[in-house]
């Protein structure tokens, strides 16, 4: 199962906002 | 909802979230506010574990009792030799209290972790909670 990441944090933490779900943040040396 | 931040690509969300080392994941709440890190490799089912956990520990800080206590539940029934099963059988213990107060549930979860996790720093922490 591949997962579709988000890059830019803002938008990531404004979309778990309006969805009203938890954020999964990775941070990695590796590329998604 | 998954935000992958690269040290190279990206080095000003690492000081953002305080992060120094990789692998280091965050669990925030939709509001945004951390509620569990880690830092360091885990294997795929202690992975799981500790995501689920993040999960609880959300349920937990907005007092929602019932689901924390589930979560922490299936944590312990799905991943008893993990890591995190101490943990969640102390918190289970600590959510279904917030909903009875009644102090037997304390005690049989001080129990339950003197029988299953006896060398463990939350079978430590639940020494208050011994029965005379």
């Amino acid at each position: 199962m591949s997962v579709s990441w988000i890059k830019d944090a803002d938008e990531a933490l404004e979309k778990a906002k309006a969805e009203n779900k938890p954020l999964l943040v990775d941070f990695s040396a590796a590329p998604s | 909802m998954p935000l992958h931040v690269h040290v190279k690509e990206n080095p000003k969300n690492f000081r953002r979230f305080d992060a120094f080392w990789t692998p280091t994941i965050l669990v925030l709440d939709p509001d945004g506010k951390e509620r569990s890190r880690l830092e360091g490799y885990l294997p795929k089912d202690e992975f799981q574990a500790y995501l689920e956990m993040g999960l609880a520990r959300i349920d937990l800080a907005r007092k929602a009792w019932a689901e924390a206590e589930r979560r922490y539940a299936a944590v312990a029934a799905d991943h008893p030799d993990s890591v995190y099963a101490p943990q969640a059988v102390y918190f289970r213990g600590v959510s279904k209290y917030s909903q009875s107060h009644d102090h037997h549930d304390l005690t049989r979860t001080a129990a339950e972790l003197a029988e299953r996790y006896p060398n463990t720093e939350w079978r430590t922490r639940s020494l208050p909670w011994d029965s005379d």
